[in-house]
């Protein structure tokens, strides 16, 4: 986008990455701030729903959508209150603490192919590395309120956390290994075509592990039955019981963010992303624009690939909300689990359950046994990155031989992966290459 | 990206750098533990953000998540352990500052003076403006050389040293066994037991 | 005083490195809380980690120490936290049998 601003319109160089930073900003931030308008809305229906109530139903027409709206309002007017016993300091800059930490994570989630703030090749990585931080502000809210409350649920938060993020890792790490890369845009890239190519699809441990990812997700999120954190029933509101107005919905900005976060980042490892469950966006977005244009579509550009990418993007919002809406689901049918049992959860079931299908997932992809998608004869798009082809010349050069036969099938990773690396990363690539 | 524009780089790079070193010696000259930490982990996010902007975004992550994320830790320990508030704060004497900020200074200063002698470390890398944003993207590389196999260094004329010597397999293995041994040791260390009953009673 | 800020070279990370070296070791000197000479050493460890990455980026020298970089910093992060755990656990151990932090109490071996 700097290029387009350095380039077409002539900006200085300065001016046109901030503006192109400003714009990423803003967008992301809308993805944040309106994503928290509409989950809250759709928090009150839901449960008003399940539980045989309406839900908010006047303000704004007939479904009470403007409901947040006037919430938020009246949480702006608000009297700001610091308790007497708290740390000042810490106490004010504790919600943005949070409120930044889930923000920071959507730098590096892609929205559609391409769209991403930043291209981070250690994406994966990156979004659980900052997602983790949310934590630290919960923390230091329940430590700076001085309240007996506040403590006892930050350190709560702060011991499932920690011990959620182990399996989560695990979970998140089978994904990247099937792909053999961390970029969340390849990931995305290869689970093209159709839905059986999806890697929830791949194998049966990759299906098991998905619905532990989705445990510990809710958990990390600290979302009920996991919200030990505040569980009103026992803490008053837990960390943050002495937060008035604004400050107090930056907490829930940050876990709407965080909650929409994690149901995104299973939507591009299991769910393919922007991909459909059919492969239609691209051809359909070609024949509209043909249609729109007269037949002559090449003149206008990367117009039916930017119209894919639309598509691609609000197919990937509408994952991130179905997933949103499980969690709402199972916030208001499952009663919160107590501490000790949270603490079970995870270290008897979950990080068993994850390292095993962590192995089986493992032994899978080494054994080339058959992925969903060798059932349909769909292929899995071949991804590399820039260094295998310096490697895949060196190969060929040390074995000319060898490698020459093997590129006339134009399998070209083979001889890198045989020659050099035994490890299952780079065979796993090769495995999905040679699938064919 | 940034690298296009060259003074984007230096911005950044005051930016964080003064982020760093503004915090680290907020750590140094709090007493209140748990600001320490708290400005502990701004220093060391605000070195992940030099670390990325140095190009090495594996490094990156890798500090938030476990540096930042170990040092969370530490103040989940200080708020347990300074839950009475005789320990929130611990002055130091005037003696042992004036001794520990000369002795610094002076490092500091000779350390500085090193820094800016080589001439090759001031003078400018000739060709900046080739590297490649792929180029810096290495984390299969950094997993492969974990795995004693150095993709980076194909071009090595040494034979012996290309057929996996130079990799980090070795150091790799003794570190995790490592971390099992401290993980084993820490909680052996850390388990409750029965206090000794010290005069000063306790809370 | 612009030729000493605006391009960026491996000394500018180095004294970066050196300030966060030289606050970690006054830190570990200077505090007499168990926590804080915990992070004076953490902070020892991430200067010399900015150094490693400073003269392993392909930006910064052309003939830089590469991947090699890198992988050491990592080695030194993960080395950091393993040392983070064994020193909370002496510390909390101290703290059960003197019920105190202050490391200035811990002179009972001295004759």
């Amino acid at each position: 986008m700097a290029d387009f601003f350095e380039h077409t319109l002539h900006f200085p160089v300065w001016l046109a990455y901030l503006v192109a930073a400003l714009i990423h900003c803003v967008l992301i931030i809308h993805v944040v701030a309106v994503g928290a308008l509409i989950f809250i809305w759709m928090e009150r229906k839901i449960s008003g729903r399940i539980q045989d109530r309406l839900g908010p139903t006047r303000v704004g027409g007939a479904f009470g959508w403007l409901q947040t709206l006037a919430d938020g309002i009246k949480l702006i007017a608000k009297e700001d209150i610091t308790p007497g016993d708290a740390d000042v300091m810490l106490f004010k800059i504790a919600p943005y603490v949070s409120f930044a930490a889930s923000f920071c994570a959507y730098i590096a989630l892609p929205f559609s192919d391409g769209w991403v703030a930043q291209h981070l090749n250690s994406a994966v990585f990156f979004v659980l590395a900052v997602l983790g931080l949310e934590v630290f502000g919960v923390i230091l809210a329940g430590y700076a309120s001085g309240s007996k409350w506040s403590l006892f649920g930050a350190m709560r938060e702060a011991a499932q956390v920690v011990s959620y993020e182990v399996p989560l890792g695990m979970c998140v790490v089978v994904p990247v290994f099937v792909c053999g890369t961390m970029n969340l845009v390849t990931i995305g890239n290869m689970q093209s075509g159709l839905f059986t190519n999806w890697l929830i699809f791949n194998d049966p441990f990759t299906f098991a592990i998905f619905w532990v990812y989705f445990t510990c997700a809710v958990a990390s999120v600290n979302r009920a039955p996991f919200d030990l954190a505040e569980a009103e029933s026992e803490l008053v509101a837990g960390f943050h019981t002495e937060y008035s107005g604004l400050r107090w919905s930056f907490f829930f900005m940050a876990e709407y963010g965080s909650m929409f976060l994690v149901s995104g980042l299973a939507a591009i490892l299991f769910f393919g992303g922007w991909n459909g469950p059919f492969p239609i966006a691209e051809p359909l977005a070609t024949t509209l624009v043909n249609v729109v244009t007269l037949g002559n579509a090449e003149s206008w550009g990367g117009l039916s690939t930017y119209l894919a990418n639309l598509m691609g993007c609000v197919n990937f919002l509408l994952k991130g909300f179905v997933g949103v809406t499980v969690m709402m689901w199972i916030r208001w049918t499952l009663p919160r689990l107590r501490i000790d049992q949270v603490m079970t959860t995870c270290l008897k079931y979950c990080v068993p359950l994850a390292a095993v299908c962590f192995l089986g997932a493992m032994f899978w992809q080494l054994n080339g046994m058959p992925t969903g998608n060798d059932l349909m004869g769909f292929q899995r798009g071949l991804q590399t990155e820039g260094w295998v082809e310096t490697a895949d010349r060196e190969a060929t050069a040390v074995t000319p031989a060898g490698s020459a036969d093997l590129s006339a099938d134009g399998e070209s990773l083979v001889p890198v992966a045989a020659d050099r690396s035994d490890g299952d990363h780079l065979s796993g690539l090769a495995e999905n290459g040679g699938a064919g | 990206m940034i690298f296009a524009a060259m003074d984007w780089h230096a911005f950044f790079f005051w930016m964080f750098a003064l982020l760093t070193c503004g915090f680290a010696l907020a750590v140094l000259f709090s007493n209140n533990v748990v600001h320490m930490a708290f400005y502990l982990i701004l220093s060391l996010g605000a070195s992940a953000g030099l670390f990325f902007l140095a190009g090495a975004e594996f490094v990156g992550a890798m500090q938030l998540m476990i540096y930042v994320g170990g040092t969370l830790v530490l103040v989940i320990f200080g708020v347990m352990l300074t839950a009475q508030s005789r320990f929130v704060s611990m002055e130091t004497r005037s003696g042992e500052w004036v001794v520990a900020l000369g002795v610094g200074g002076s490092l500091l200063f000779m350390l500085m003076i090193t820094a800016f002698n080589v001439e090759d470390w001031r003078s400018p890398n000739p060709r900046q403006g080739e590297v490649t944003v792929a180029e810096t993207q290495v984390v299969s590389q950094i997993g492969l050389g974990f795995a004693g196999v150095r993709v980076d260094k194909l071009d090595q004329p040494d034979g012996q040293l290309r057929g996996g010597m130079s990799g980090y397999l070795l150091p790799f293995v003794i570190v995790s066994i490592h971390l099992l041994v401290v993980l084993i040791g820490a909680a052996y260390m850390a388990r409750t037991k029965r206090r000794k009953d010290v005069s000063g009673g306790r809370s | 005083m612009i030729e000493f800020l605006e391009p960026i070279h491996v000394s500018h990370y180095l004294l970066v490195g050196a300030v966060m070296f030289v606050t970690g070791a006054v830190c570990m000197a200077t505090k007499r809380n168990v926590l804080g000479i915990l992070m004076g050493v953490e902070l020892v460890l991430n200067g010399a980690n900015i150094n490693f990455i400073a003269f392993g980026s392909k930006y910064l020298r052309s003939d830089s120490l590469g991947l090699d970089g890198q992988l050491i910093a990592l080695f030194v992060i993960v080395l950091a936290a393993a040392e983070a755990a064994v020193a909370l656990a002496i510390a909390l151990n101290f703290y059960n049998n003197h019920t105190t932090i202050d490391v200035d109490e811990a002179d009972d071996l001295r004759g």
